[in-house]
């Protein structure tokens, strides 16, 4: 599809270039007049007309992305606010694109239809006050309304309420990876510093606090379906930000404070594989690879790993490096008691310095 | 006044007989203090940066469009950063911080503003030259220093700065954490401040200049909306400048003398640094006060070229002339109070996020007023498809395009998921990118004859050089507003690292060869441009039958703009096609416009202009 679109493209741009000519060629006769770079009405008429063709493009190349490329929006939300997300993005887009599509329509017709001719008077009309009330007034409503229904949103994301039995995780961003620290049966997170870091202590958990003995640290993020998550965020060198676009959710990551984000997750891994979304998204991808990977054959090089199995991600989004691009971590969403048996694996924090003793 | 500008006169009349005698070749064409060769100088050094910035954008779109392939024109540009002709990751974050720089401050600020506002103020008020030439020539010069400071940085050894044109520290605060964050950032910083000392005299040289030298009649509310839009564009600029030397000045305290203004907690390097209680937040506040008016820098003399433009080129006077200036006002002033919603996620308190989101939505108002003005002009006009005219359609067109994804950015809940990923890039390309380079092109083909003494630029040149890049431009970044919405983060050096977005891979393809294109389309611009300067046909005095004052001057340059008195200013700019009171002609018959200076008719309906 994509090569039909570049084949629009580039007829347009032949027709473009053909119209160009022309007009270049009947301009060309009469060089001797002062005015000769100045538009006459042969030049009104030709780009009068390119000006309908732009607009045909300009809405053909809306609509094809609409179309083709809508289909790379994120899959529905995971995660319990991100419903709400959707909605608001959805409402926004329709919004903004009704009124691209009609001032866009309106500039380019007048454009049109108004094209210079000799002899034409325009219309002198400097001001309207009831008009430009009229313009004035329908934003303010609209964007009050869209102020409001977004703040209200906003509130509920960011100012969440602490289930009982939330989970405290910690996510600890180093240059170029990620790390998970669980609160342990206390569900209490230690306290850490820079300053504490040491051999096997690489986050930087003060040994001496109690509360730190339980803390499991880990490189995946293992998630409970349905329990509320508290992330709170910390980095031991420059910026990240922790962003998880399938839960609608992202906070910088700042060395020297620590920042903090909540969500629910809704939809398990195993559950979104099975998705009619995601098993189309891995087919197309595994397609992709597939094609790649006798490309690399001819070349003799190993063949890209498959992927066929969809998992959630964590992605670095604030440059921070050379290998900013391939700095992620796993997360795995999954029910109470995968979580549990998972977690009881893991070693605690005490564990593992006992262990390195 | 008066008296001072009668000596003035007098000076000019024994001057132009013998001008050449008086200057050299320094003193005409480097040194010079003439606002119009100085409004020359900022063009053609906005010219230049704007091709390196613009070559350096399709070095890396190559590489996102085909990562880690060789290429030769790799091995030629970026040499031992592109070993076998495969970009490096390091020299990718360089060439979109670079790319970001150059083109935000030294092509869309210097470029434009500094061009327009010096070469138009004067001749439009009908003034002599700026209040201050020496300051204005320091200007231009600091200018050019910091560019070629900036370009040196190119050729640093360990690479130029990499942290993003926003360099939030620590990463550019901290020698080691990359490469380039090493002389190329000091030099990257170094640039900027003198950048910045340049930016505020010529400021200060343009605000002091609007409300002290306008001609006789010349009051604010007969301003063309040009003059307008530099003289506020001038006062955010003074307003907001010395807010980014202020953090650039104590990122380089951070950076040489152990200072932890940014800096708390860090280890880095197998070491804990001895920096606490600083907050990398605060450098966004500060970098962000500066760097959302900016926006506005950029975009607001685009949007007084292209008022004056439609309204000339339409035949008809700008609607809302007043509600113009009013949005224009409040633009500036909502510009200085919206900073933080490039923070929304910083870590910043959710309910300054709320208070910004309300502001980010109000400047939404003035912009909405200012794209249906500019359509009700168009309305039952005579329009005339100049390429000048052509580009500032353009410009309303991408600005309302742009503008639009604004409404979803500025949103704070909204952000959250699209944040930094390649829907912000489409729309701040679109919004100020593109919209205000297409102000910057729209004010080089009106204003060309102004400049080059009467020559005029090929019209049919123009017009391929417009619809090539209006497509292109769509072309490019359209489609890159929904591989933002597939959560495809910004200023990854490759997208193919994982599997994730593989699917995305086509459409960084296309906008690659369209961008491609579209620059291609450029050269059109740059051999049109050269050719014109030298071969350029000379057209009338007036080639567009426009209003404003700049037009009565002759073709030929001499200090001092009038060779007489200065005119006196009798009416607004836009009285194009007014009728006399019985409706039968034009107030002046047969002719659809009525010069600023000409008095009041006999046969004419006043208005309060």
């Amino acid at each position: 599809m994509t090569v039909f679109l570049v084949l629009i493209v580039i007829i347009l741009f032949a027709v473009t270039l053909w119209q160009m000519s022309k007009i270049y060629a009947l301009s060309k006769g009469k060089s001797k007049d002062v005015s000769g770079e100045v538009a006459n009405d042969k030049d009104n008429s030709v780009n009068a007309k390119l000006m309908i063709m732009f607009t045909v493009f300009l809405y053909f190349l809306m609509f094809y992305c609409f179309w083709y490329y809508s289909k790379f929006y994120l899959p529905e939300a995971s995660s319990e606010h991100g419903s709400k997300y959707d909605n608001l993005m959805f409402i926004s887009i329709a919004l903004i694109m009704f009124v691209q599509i009609i001032t866009q329509f309106l500039l380019h017709f007048f454009s049109y239809k108004y094209k210079g001719e000799k002899g034409k008077r325009a219309l002198f009309y400097a001001d309207n006050d009831k008009l430009e009330f009229i313009w004035t007034i329908i934003p303010v409503i609209v964007l009050a309304g869209l102020i409001i229904y977004g703040l209200f949103t906003w509130s509920d994301i960011m100012n969440f309420e602490e289930d009982e039995d939330a989970l405290v995780i910690e996510l600890y961003a180093q240059r170029f990876n990620w790390k998970a620290r669980y609160a342990g049966d206390d569900n209490t997170l230690g306290n850490a510093n820079v300053r504490f870091i040491e051999g096997i202590n690489q986050i930087g958990i003060d040994p001496s606090d109690a509360d730190g003995q339980d803390d499991i640290v880990t490189q995946e993020l293992h998630l409970p379906v349905g329990r509320q998550v508290i992330f709170k965020l910390r980095s031991q060198d420059v910026l990240h930000s922790a962003y998880m676009p399938h839960f609608r959710a992202q906070m910088n990551v700042v060395p020297g404070m620590i920042t903090q984000f909540s969500f629910t997750p809704t939809v398990t891994t195993e559950d979104i594989r099975t998705t009619d979304y995601m098993k189309e998204k891995m087919r197309t991808i595994q397609k992709i690879r597939n094609d790649r990977n006798k490309v690399l054959a001819a070349a003799g090089e190993p063949a890209l790993d498959d992927y066929d199995e969809f998992d959630y991600y964590l992605l670095c989004n604030k440059i921070c490096g050379e290998s900013h691009y391939n700095m992620q971590m796993k997360i795995i969403v999954e029910s109470e008691e995968d979580y549990e048996a998972w977690i009881k694996q893991q070693e605690t924090f005490k564990a593992s310095i006992a262990d390195q003793e | 006044m008066s008296a001072h500008s009668n000596a003035l006169d007098h000076a000019h009349d024994d001057h132009d007989a013998h001008h050449d005698h008086h200057q050299t070749f320094i003193s005409k064409y480097i040194f010079s203090t003439d606002h119009k060769m100085i409004s020359k100088q900022y063009l053609i050094t906005g010219l230049i940066m704007g091709i390196i910035g613009i070559a350096m954008s399709i070095l890396f779109r190559l590489q996102l469009a085909w990562p880690n392939e060789s290429f030769t024109v790799f091995e030629i540009f970026l040499g031992k950063w592109a070993p076998e002709g495969v970009m490096d990751p390091s020299i990718y974050l360089s060439l979109v911080t670079i790319h970001g720089t150059i083109m935000v401050f030294f092509v869309l600020t210097a470029g434009l503003s500094g061009t327009f506002s010096n070469l138009l103020i004067p001749l439009q008020i009908g003034a002599r030259d700026m209040a201050s030439g020496f300051l204005n020539m320091v200007s231009y010069w600091l200018f050019f220093l910091s560019a070629v400071i900036m370009c040196c940085s190119l050729f640093v050894e360990s690479g130029p700065a990499a942290a993003g044109w926003t360099i939030y520290p620590p990463l550019s605060a901290l020698p080691n954490s990359i490469s380039s964050a090493g002389t190329g950032m000091t030099l990257w910083l170094f640039s900027m401040a003198i950048f910045i000392a340049s930016s505020l005299l010529g400021s200060l040289n343009y605000v002091v200049t609007v409300i002290n030298m306008r001609t006789k009649g010349m009051s604010m509310t007969r301003l063309p909306l040009t003059i307008w839009a530099f003289f506020v564009t001038a006062i955010i600029g003074i307003v907001s400048f010395p807010v980014l030397l202020s953090a650039a000045l104590l990122l380089i305290m951070d950076r040489s003398f152990g200072t932890s203004f940014f800096l708390s907690d860090i280890y880095i390097g197998g070491e804990v640094l001895h920096n606490s209680g600083g907050s990398p937040v605060l450098f966004e506040h500060l970098f962000w006060f500066l760097g959302h008016p900016e926006v506005y820098i950029v975009l607001l003399p685009a949007l007084g070229i292209s008022s004056e433009v439609i309204a000339t080129n339409a035949r008809k006077p700008i609607f809302g002339y007043r509600a113009m200036i009013a949005s224009i006002l409040a633009i500036a002033f909502l510009s200085t109070i919206v900073w933080g919603h490039h923070m929304f996620i910083s870590g910043m308190n959710p309910f300054l996020g709320s208070v910004f989101t309300f502001t980010t939505l109000l400047i939404a108002i003035p912009s909405a007023v200012k794209a249906f003005n500019y359509i009700t002009t168009l309305w039952k006009g005579n329009l005339q498809f100049n390429p000048a005219m052509l580009f500032s359609i353009g410009l309303v067109s991408t600005f309302i395009t742009g503008g639009l994804t604004g409404i979803i950015l500025g949103d704070s809940t909204l952000d959250i998921n699209v944040h930094d990923t390649y829907f912000v890039v489409a729309h701040f390309h679109l919004v100020m990118g593109i919209s205000a380079l297409y102000g910057l092109f729209a004010g080089v083909y009106h204003w060309f004859p102004k400049m080059f003494e009467g020559k005029m630029m090929n019209k049919n040149l123009g017009y391929v050089h417009f619809w090539v890049t209006a497509i292109g431009s769509y072309a490019v970044f359209f489609p890159m507003h929904f591989i933002g919405m597939a959560g495809l983060p910004r200023r990854y050096y490759s997208n193919t690292a994982f599997p994730y977005f593989d699917d995305l891979a086509d459409v960084n393809v296309m906008i690659t060869i369209a961008a491609i294109v579209t620059a291609a389309a450029q050269l059109v611009f740059l051999y049109n441009f050269i050719i014109s300067i030298f071969y350029g046909k000379t057209g009338e005095k007036n080639p567009w039958k426009s209003n404003t004052l700049e037009w009565t001057t002759e073709h030929k340059h001499i200090h001092g703009n009038w060779a007489g008195e200065i005119p006196s200013v009798y009416r607004w700019p836009y009285d194009y096609s007014k009728l006399n009171e019985d409706e039968t002609d034009y107030v002046l018959a047969g002719q659809d416009y009525v010069p600023q200076t000409v008095p009041l008719q006999p046969n004419e309906e006043e208005m309060n202009h």
